[in-house]
């Protein structure tokens, strides 16, 4: 097994970024300065992850594990939330995300971890914490970008869902169109990567395992455990997120209700 | 066919109380400045908004049926024409009927088959007029249905609307044009601030 990367290492890839922001400044692109900070941002956050990862596998206490996880859901739900140009008023915004990133990932997860529990023990946080993070990763995208897709598409398409409820339509006959957009929208990142794996870029797990030493054959086939959680846990995210959202976008007198966003009128 | 489109005290935030009757076959055209309330009244009517009071037909009351189903007997036609397929006839249940109206106001069949984005705004709004006349609602509420319409046009589809009353279509008009309300309305709500 390789040990990763040297500070040497690192030190050369550094200089790759800042060279990148001198071609920026250079160019007048105005992409320097987002590039340096976040690159930053990354390498402290990274670094603190990696600490904090290390002391709470050699404790190896499952509630320290289950407190993490819960810590890490609620940041994504809030991620989700203040992400949204045009939330839902009140405190509806952060229940949807919440719910949406909260339950699929601990559906997902669960479902994950227990088949690993047949071969791991799967309380074990060497491995609950990276699946459950990159299980909640992939749902915080969907739900967000798919939360987009939808609050967008119901103001934009406003004139056209009330013309057909006018006409007699459901509400459900009325937004079926923009559900399928944004459940498009929400899961074609995750269906883009399942179609190109491996051909167009060999995904982040599989090239982790890799550079670290794994037999590739083996690193392949977490990725494609690792995959197929995804692609369930994007479907079940923005589901919920969907489903939720227009829940309270519309009501029982099949009426488009934009008045329940944030800042609107009638 | 539907005689009688009641509404008692209708209300939303501060607008209203409004209370009328609307026979079938007959007219009513609400007038009123800008902002008052006009088109929100319509839209309380077809059930769109969230409002107190009640609107009834025939004895039977809006909040007693399915929004859809009241809205195939009370049909509102926005001011705003909207529009969700790629071709206009895609909008339609009876492809046939609408292209025998569609001769009387000016509009050619070619029309169905294109894109809504590519007709003129007067083209959508007749277009939309047409929809919502799809299987003889029996009160149809219009929202300035010819604002963007030449004198000849407009009185086509004046025409057009007489013809389904005549058949026991009643109407409520809301209309700035004043010669428009004369002609059609047996009777007229003029709302106030």
């Amino acid at each position: 097994m390789s040990t990763g990367f040297s500070t040497l290492e690192l030190i050369v890839a550094a200089i790759l970024v800042v060279a990148s922001a001198g071609l920026s400044l250079a160019l007048k692109l105005g992409i320097h300065r987002s590039m340096l900070i976040s690159a930053a941002r990354m390498v402290v956050q990274l670094l603190i992850v990696g600490l904090l990862l290390r002391s709470i596998f050699a404790m190896t206490n499952p509630w320290i594990t289950a407190g993490l996880v819960a810590l890490m859901i609620l940041a994504a739900s809030y991620e989700v939330s203040a992400r949204q140009q045009r939330k839902l008023a009140g405190a509806w915004n952060f229940i949807v995300s919440g719910a949406a990133v909260s339950a699929s990932t601990l559906f997902v997860s669960l479902f994950a971890l227990t088949s690993v529990a047949m071969t791991q023990d799967w309380t074990a946080p060497q491995v609950a914490i990276p699946i459950a993070g990159i299980v909640l990763g992939t749902s915080m995208n969907a739900a967000s970008v798919g939360l987009t897709a939808l609050m967008d598409g119901l103001v934009a398409d406003r004139d056209a869902i009330e013309a057909r409820l006018a006409l007699g339509h459901s509400k459900r006959q009325a937004v079926q169109k923009l559900m399928q957009r944004a459940a498009h929208t929400g899961t074609i990142n995750v269906i883009n990567q399942m179609a190109g794996a491996g051909i167009i870029t060999l995904p982040g797990i599989m090239s982790g395992q890799v550079l670290a030493g794994q037999d590739p054959l083996i690193a392949a086939q977490s990725q494609i455990f690792l995959m197929l959680l995804l692609g369930a846990v994007s479907t079940a995210s923005i589901v919920i997120a969907i489903t939720l959202a227009l829940g309270r976008l519309t009501d029982e007198r099949h009426r488009l209700r934009l008045d329940h966003l944030q800042g609107a009128v009638g | 066919m539907a005689k009688l489109l009641k509404a008692q005290a209708l209300q939303w935030n501060h607008i209203g109380p409004w209370s009328f009757r609307v026979e079938a076959g007959h007219c009513l055209g609400i007038t009123g400045p800008s902002g008052v309330g006009k088109s929100v009244l319509l839209r309380i009517l077809a059930d769109l908004l969230p409002h107190q009071g009640e609107a009834e037909v025939d004895g039977v009351a809006c909040s007693a049926m399915p929004a859809p189903t009241w809205r195939r007997t009370v049909r509102y036609c926005a001011a705003a024409s909207g529009w969700w397929a790629d071709t206009v006839a895609e909008h339609y249940t009876d492809i046939g009927a609408a292209k025998l109206n569609a001769g009387q106001i000016s509009l050619t069949p070619d029309l169905f088959d294109k894109n809504p984005a590519q007709l003129s705004t007067g083209e959508r709004q007749r277009m939309a007029l047409l929809r919502s006349l799809e299987n003889d609602p029996g009160f149809l509420l219009l929202d300035e249905p010819t604002s963007a319409l030449d004198a000849t046009t407009t009185a086509e589809v004046e025409a057009l609307i007489a013809g389904k009353m005549r058949n026991g279509m009643g109407v409520v008009l809301v209309s700035h044009d004043g010669g428009q309300l004369e002609r059609l309305s047996s009777s007229i709500l003029e709302m106030r601030k």
